[in-house]
């Protein structure tokens, strides 16, 4: 058999039984499997040679640790295929598609690499003398500069680390807003749709959140929200483009209704890649908003993170901000520390130094090697990668939505209904075709949702296959070949994993074999 | 007293002044595999349409919501060794909790066994 490159798949004489076959070593040609590190170690070995330490006086004053630490003795060669051999299992960005709905697992320019390895940026130290860091604070005034043009807001707060960070940031400033004008408000609305972040950042906050159903059409209801307004809501959050991957065409109507009774508005800027250039969040009358650089301006995440997730806010709320920050002052830039003088009403800090310098680098090196023109075309190539998707498979799966999408397609899993076959299953299907699967079940109020989300950075060629790819599995899954997709994945390093088993019970801490065996010794010799 | 159905698909049994409350095996199937639990604690005050428990399946966490008001008597401790039982047996050994309740006329308005079912039906 050919495959489409129309190279051989498998050896002559092994059709059909290759995926029973077994190895002596467990190994699958080139794909070596790897016993955990701890299993690996041999007393003794080293992977560097140094010399004896002299004679060592202890100060410990009898607190020094007696018994070995418990940790692998392993040679240089044995970590680094270790962890290259568990390197090959994964996936990632650079190796194939990768449409997880709502993540924006776009390309990351090698451009960005590049500038935060040069070493007036990459060397520096957060405790270094303001003096002699003028070109990074430079860089991050000049980031807030880009992200403060591109939103229409007035003000930025640079540290929060991520986007659920950014959230806890914007609903802290709303918390102290309503605290300085002596306000106790308790209640913040959320809508159904809303990623699950939400609800917990206003739950950690202190409020209460009430969810606001959605209308047929998959928008926040606004009679259902006119119906929760009052005097003990604190603001409302919502997601623009949602979580349904639609444009919520009320938010200014939203806007205005939730200011009018003294509220903020908090925007999740999770999907701004659909409407970066397009359309600014200002002007929709939002008091808050964080900015996933790691999804919308390409910093790396999913596994090779840090995230960052700098929140703009509105004159209201900018009084609010957490410290630190940039400013200029008489000897040039300055950083503001502390939670006094011009930050007297600062809610305080909530990060260790100034936040995710690096990736503050690779997300300014993405804009301004895109310029305002390319950012304002991602935005445009990001929607019709997704209609494309939606299109190319709405006559084999039921969109819950109707119309136009926006940077992300979502389909429910009715025409599955009768094959025997999940959403689930089709995933795992999808991981022996060699992508990534799509989001499953999310947004919740879709029944056995799919999120897919392309981003900008595929090619047709790319969309073409996993169309291809998507159009075939739903081929099998109506011709009745529901058993083909219990056993998915059939080509992954690991098969269909007990995903119930490791959530019931799952093992966290690897022990010793020997450990256990003298436990069992502790016991037995207790007994007798 | 019969057995009452909820649309967020709850279901309540009121006998004397104490319901007991669980989910439905309609909710149970749409959940998936339970693995975790969280019950309220007992004596606490309940508003019915406050959340009263928390299920995590492998697909999602999802609030239950007390179908009545009253205080919260005794939970089903056993759910928090074997979460199963919400997938085993939804509507006996699946309880959630049992609640002394302030107003049993709040349950009058759910919807009997019948009722439910033709509601489900329509959710397919």
């Amino acid at each position: 058999m050919l495959n489409r490159q129309g190279r051989s798949t498998q050896a002559v004489g092994t059709e059909d039984t290759e995926m029973d076959m077994e190895t002596f070593t467990g190994n699958k040609g080139l794909n070596h499997e790897t016993p955990l590190i701890f299993e690996q170690g041999l007393p003794g070995r080293v992977g560097v040679d140094m010399a004896e330490p002299k004679e060592v006086k202890s100060r410990l004053g009898g607190l020094e640790r007696k018994d070995p630490i418990g940790l692998p003795d392993l040679s240089e060669p044995q970590v680094l295929r270790h962890f290259v051999r568990l390197s090959r299992q994964n996936y990632s960005i650079d190796s194939g598609f990768y449409p997880l709905g709502s993540c924006t697992m776009k390309h990351n320019p090698r451009i960005n690499e590049k500038v935060a390895r040069l070493a007036g940026l990459g060397d520096l130290h957060p405790l270094q003398p303001v003096s002699t860091v003028q070109g990074a604070l430079e860089l991050i005034d000049s980031l807030a500069h880009w992200l403060k043009t591109i939103t229409g807001m007035p003000a930025v707060a640079m540290s929060p680390a991520a986007g659920a960070h950014g959230e806890l940031c914007g609903v802290m400033a709303i918390r102290a807003a309503h605290e300085a004008n002596g306000q106790a408000r308790t209640r913040i609305l959320v809508p159904e749709s809303a990623h699950g972040t939400n609800p917990a950042t206003a739950a950690l906050c202190g409020y209460k959140v009430d969810a606001v159903p959605a209308r047929e059409d998959g928008r926040m209801d606004l009679e259902a929200f006119a119906t929760k307004l009052g005097p003990d809501l604190a603001g409302v959050m919502l997601t623009n483009p949602n979580t349904c991957g639609l444009f919520e065409t009320d938010v200014k109507k939203i806007a205005d209704m939730v200011h009018e009774i003294g509220g903020y508005f908090y925007c999740d800027g999770a999907n701004l890649n659909a409407i970066l250039g397009r359309v600014r969040p200002g002007d929709l009358g939002v008091d808050a908003m964080h900015i996933n650089l790691h999804k919308t301006f390409s910093t790396p995440h999913g596994g090779g993170g840090p995230g960052s997730g700098p929140v703009v806010l509105s004159e209201a709320l900018a009084p609010f901000a957490p410290v630190p920050f940039v400013t200029h002052g008489a000897k040039g830039f300055d950083l503001i520390e502390h939670a006094r003088g011009e930050a007297a009403a600062s809610f305080g800090r909530m990060k260790t130094y100034h936040g995710q310098m690096g990736m503050f680098i690779r997300a300014l090196a993405y804009m301004q090697s895109h310029g305002a023109d390319g950012l304002r075309q991602i935005a445009e190539d990001a929607v019709l990668n997704a209609n494309y998707i939606r299109v190319g498979l709405n006559d084999l799966l039921h969109s819950p939505f109707k119309g136009v999408c926006m940077h992300e397609a979502l389909f429910d899993d009715s025409s599955l209904k009768g094959t025997g076959v999940t959403t689930l299953d089709l995933a795992k299907a999808l991981i022996d075709e060699g992508f990534h699967p799509m989001t499953m079940y999310f947004p919740l109020v879709v029944h056995g949702a799919m999120l897919i989300e392309p981003t900008e950075s595929e090619s047709r060629q790319t969309l073409d296959e996993f169309i291809g790819a998507m159009r075939h599995l739903l081929g099998k899954a109506k011709a009745g070949e529901a058993d083909y997709f219990l056993g998915a994945p059939h080509f992954a390093p690991r098969r269909r994993l007990d995903e119930t088993g490791a959530a019931r019970n799952p093992i966290l801490r690897w022990t010793s074999p020997a450990a256990g065996q003298l436990a069992d010794d502790v016991t037995l010799s207790a007994a007798s | 007293m019969s057995i009452k159905f909820t649309e967020d698909h709850e279901w309540v049994l009121l006998e004397g002044d104490v319901a007991t409350i669980g989910v439905s095996n309609y909710a149970q199937e749409q959940l998936g595999d339970v693995v975790y639990v969280e019950v309220p604690q007992v004596g606490s005050d309940v508003a019915k349409g406050d959340e009263l428990a928390v299920v995590e399946s492998v697909k999602a966490a999802s609030e239950v919501y007390s179908p009545v008001s009253g205080e919260v008597i005794e939970v089903n401790g056993d759910l928090e060794e074997t979460p199963t039982l919400v997938n085993e047996d939804p509507l006996d050994g699946g309880w959630f909790a049992k609640i002394k309740v302030t107003d049993a006329s709040e349950i009058d308005e759910l919807m009997d066994e019948a009722a439910y079912k033709t509601f489900v039906e329509g959710l397919e």
